[in-house]
């Protein structure tokens, strides 16, 4: 079961609306290398992991992404919050306009809708630990080229904490590999 | 920025030194020192969250808070999404 806790993660206090850094942020709300992505893939992984250390870090990393994903949604929400229809035209966020309004969607930037086909679940802990060491690599990427995108402190801040985050669950699923991989010699399974 | 939203601040901070322990546990669950900064931090939050939650309604729910008041206080603006930092209490 989860618990919801009223507030974010970190503060997402963003005053300045800026459609054209809405479009950008979206994928990693609803793209490939985005929270929603992560969050389902490590909670999909986690039950076949074999010993305790990485069922409980899949668990958990599984659950701090879908506080990302709070953060995330909070930036486009107040991204297009109060931008005029005329500014939405002049950032080329008609597309979105059109379909979502200043709604918050699952998608990318380019309006491709989330889609489970972004993650595997492959049963195989070993394969599944190096999917999620490449996934946090490729997200604290796309947070380096959002945060070069920005050029507002508020906007800023919130993507360098999500980026930081990234790196320390990079660190902690090299750690589960490793002792999935003791396990498993230890046990002479192939 | 309102007194509401300093204490939630302090709040969020303590908070993320008991997530990134909690992942830090995960994969060193013998690590004493770890272990008693972990109960330590918890301790504090559990204190800031009991004292937030008494004077600007419950942060969690489903049984996880006491509702103190009259009216359901859940259900009270402003959510973590929206721009709480202008809000002022009544
Ligand atoms: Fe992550």
């Amino acid at each position: 079961m989860w618990i919801y806790e009223k507030k974010l993660e970190y503060p997402v206090r963003i005053k300045n609306p800026n459609p054209k850094m809405a479009k950008y942020i979206i994928t990693q709300y609803g793209g490939p290398d985005g929270e929603l992505a992560a969050s389902l893939r490590y909670l999909s992984q986690r039950y076949h992991m074999p010993i305790p250390e990485a069922k409980a870090a899949l668990n958990d990393i599984g659950t701090e992404e879908l506080a990302h994903f709070e953060m995330v949604g909070a930036m486009v929400y107040q991204l297009m919050k109060g931008a005029s229809v005329e500014e939405i035209k002049e950032a080329d966020a008609g597309g979105y306009f059109a379909d979502h309004d200043s709604g918050v969607y699952p998608s990318t930037g380019t309006g491709v809708p989330f889609t489970a086909a972004y993650i595997q679940s492959k049963g195989d802990p070993i394969a599944d630990l190096h999917e999620n060491l490449a996934a946090e690599q490729k997200a604290r990427a796309t947070y380096e080229n959002l945060i070069k995108l920005a050029d507002d402190p508020d906007v800023i801040e919130p993507l360098r904490f999500l980026r930081a985050r990234e790196i320390v669950h990079f660190q902690r699923f090299g750690e589960v590999l490793e002792k999935i991989e003791e396990y498993l010699n230890s046990k002479k399974y192939f | 920025m309102n007194a509401r939203q300093e204490l939630l601040d302090q709040i969020r901070a303590i908070e993320f030194m008991t997530v990134d322990l909690n992942l830090y546990l995960d994969t060193h669950p013998c690590d004493m020192r770890a272990l008693n900064e972990y109960n330590m931090y918890t301790q504090q939050l559990m204190a800031l969250k009991s004292q937030y939650e008494r004077q600007y309604g419950p942060l969690s729910n489903f049984g996880t808070a006491i509702n103190q008041g009259r009216s359901w206080r859940w259900i009270e603006d402003p959510w973590p999404w929206e721009q709480d930092y202008w809000m002022e209490e009544c």
